[in-house]
């Protein structure tokens, strides 16, 4: 394709930053999504609102607070340093501003699946001798599948195109924090990079459109699977 | 007795208050809706934790608000049919009769069971895919795959019309003839409870109004009012002796004859009629010159004047039991008292088919 090193090793890192970061925090915005879907509790509404923060902060104050809290010499970012784990400036530090970013997505998906499984489907399990993790793992999760997949590939698209947070809290170091929007940024600011940041944006474009395909088929997938289709 | 219920339970201001036990056979819980029969369901189910009381099943004891017993749904050998099917819908039709064996105690033999419900054509259908009876059978499958010690069935018949209806009821009438599963059946229909009950239990306003064998309660008089005026009638037990070509086949019960079209059961086989009480008339004397066929001589055993114009007369015919409703004039005019032999007169054509089903030969 024709791609020039650093063109590359932006894709490359996106790539990995988003799977990453999808696959993390797929198990947590289940959970997260099931509470909110099917308990009652105090605090239900703070957790709720704490859960879609990132979508109406500005990116930058996430990256931000990101970077208060998991910097080395934030309280989250001092304890992990302990163990050899360090966020900031990292690309690891990216996964963590892309998981949080694309995690309210993800959650209102899996919650809506969660929502159209009429729970009286898992008494029914229960009857029939199916505790609660088995009552779970047989019937809802594959009803709610196609939620899931969309919340995933909700997540993995947030992930691939998150800019804001990602800048702020790991900066923009080519070949180590320069993800694919960030690597777009740096060569329109400088003079005849107008040529890779086009080629990258074309390359955004093939990214999301094959997620997007990739989902849609895997979602007719699971629905034939699960005879909704 | 296999199952024996105590629940108090305050649900908003109403309020729960049954007692009651099953045997073998299938009791039914009668009531009007809002009769708290569903709650009655899944406190025994375990779905609902009851403020107080103490349920068992067999030996075991499944709750018990006092010793602070409450065994998980799920640990509780209980096979529940809902009323809205409950299947599955990402499973086929064997998906979902396979998930009641799967953690079922005990190996049922599915053949067996889809025979006897005859599921063999639904097997790989989707329930999506199924006519509301259908998905009914599967799911009673499905409750009987779990091998449950008692089988519970809550309105299973109520989504349904007339004709498919019509069609489980034989099923229901084979499994309660052909397996000893105990089976406590749910209804607010008298229809139903007159076809399947061998007991009865009817609940009313959180209550149990009335208890016993399902014949002497629904030809009780004092039931008459929870049953209702007009679906309130007794069930009889006759033999087929014959079907004749006309159409009509002669009945015997122990107080004499019948005669009755729509009888599609093997001759010698016995079966059980709902008779309405509307539908019987009385005279004193032996009526002559009358169109019907059907004439017992009955006794009356006992009967209750209504708050309204209408009285009930429980009536012996032999070994069974009729029950009747006239004028309160007419039972004056008469001199029906207990011990007042008379006569019963039942036309032929008021016994609807659906008032007609299998009973297990005694």
């Amino acid at each position: 394709m024709g791609l020039r090193p650093e063109e590359w090793a932006a894709l490359l890192l996106s790539l990995k930053v988003s799977v990453v970061a999808t696959l993390l925090s797929l198990p947590v915005a289940l959970a997260v999504a099931w509470v909110l879907a099917r308990r009652e509790f105090w605090g239900k509404s703070f957790l709720s609102a704490l859960v879609h923060l990132p979508l109406v902060l500005p990116p930058v104050v996430t990256g931000y607070l990101l970077l208060l809290t998991f910097g080395r010499n934030g309280a989250v970012g001092g304890f992990l340093e302990q163990f050899g784990i360090v966020l900031a400036f990292r690309w690891t530090g990216a996964a963590l501003a892309a998981a949080i970013m694309g995690f309210p997505l993800m959650v209102r998906a899996i919650r809506l699946a969660i929502e159209a499984v009429d729970p009286r489907l898992e008494q029914a399990a229960s009857t029939l001798g199916a505790g609660r993790w088995a009552g779970f793992i047989l019937v809802t999760l594959p009803l709610i599948a196609p939620g899931i997949l969309a919340g995933a590939v909700l997540g993995f698209a947030k992930a691939m195109g998150e800019f804001g947070a990602t800048i702020t809290f790991v900066a923009n170091i080519p070949g180590q924090t320069q993800t694919l929007p960030s690597a777009i940024y740096a060569f329109l600011q400088v003079p005849g990079g107008e040529g890779s940041a086009l080629r990258l944006v074309g390359l955004s474009l093939v990214v999301a459109l094959g997620a997007v395909l990739v989902s849609e088929w895997l979602a007719r997938r699971v629905a034939e699977r699960i005879g909704r289709g | 007795m296999s199952l024996s219920v105590r629940i108090t339970h305050q649900l908003g201001d109403f309020t729960l208050d049954v007692a009651f036990e099953a045997g073998p056979g299938v009791t039914a819980l009668f009531g009007p809706s809002g009769s708290g029969k569903t709650s009655v369901a899944n406190g025994i189910a375990g779905l609902l934790v009851p403020d107080e009381g103490r349920v068992t099943l067999r030996d075991q004891v499944l709750f018990d608000a006092a010793q602070g017993v409450c065994v998980a749904a799920h640990k509780r050998r209980i096979g529940y049919v809902f009323q809205d099917g409950r299947l599955f819908p990402h499973l086929t039709v064997e998906g979902n009769i396979r998930f009641g064996m799967r953690f079922a105690k005990g190996v049922g033999n599915p053949a067996e069971v889809v025979d006897l419900l005859g599921l063999e054509s639904l097997m790989q259908r989707r329930p999506g895919a199924l006519s509301g009876g259908e998905k009914q059978r599967v799911a009673l499958a499905r409750a009987l795959m779990s091998n449950p010690e008692i089988l519970l069935m809550d309105e299973p018949l109520a989504a349904l019309d007339e004709p498919r209806k019509e069609e489980i009821l034989p099923y229901l009438e084979r499994l309660r003839d052909q397996s000893d599963i105990p089976i406590l059946y749910v209804s607010h229909s008298v229809a139903e409870v007159a076809r399947l009950a061998d007991d009865l239990v009817i609940l009313q306003g959180g209550k149990v109004a009335c208890h016993g064998p399902a014949e002497e309660v629904l030809s009780d008089p004092a039931a008459m009012p929870f049953v209702g005026v007009r679906e309130a009638g007794s069930i009889l037990r006759a033999k087929v002796l014959e079907h004749g070509p006309d159409g009509l086949s002669r009945l015997v019960i122990s107080g004499g004859e019948l005669v009755l079209p729509g009888v599609t059961a093997d001759e010698g086989s016995v079966i059980r009629i709902r008779v309405l009480s509307q539908d019987i008339l009385l005279s004193v004397e032996r009526p002559a010159g009358l169109s019907s066929r059907n004439i017992l001589p009955v006794t009356v055993e006992s009967l209750r004047l209504g708050d309204g114009p209408g009285a009930a007369i429980s009536l012996c015919a032999g070994e069974e039991r009729l029950l009747a409703r006239i004028t309160a004039q007419a039972a004056r005019e008469m001199g029906l008292e207990p011990g007042t032999r008379c006569f019963a007169i039942l036309k032929a054509t008021a016994v609807p088919k659906g008032s007609i089903g299998a009973a297990k030969s005694a």
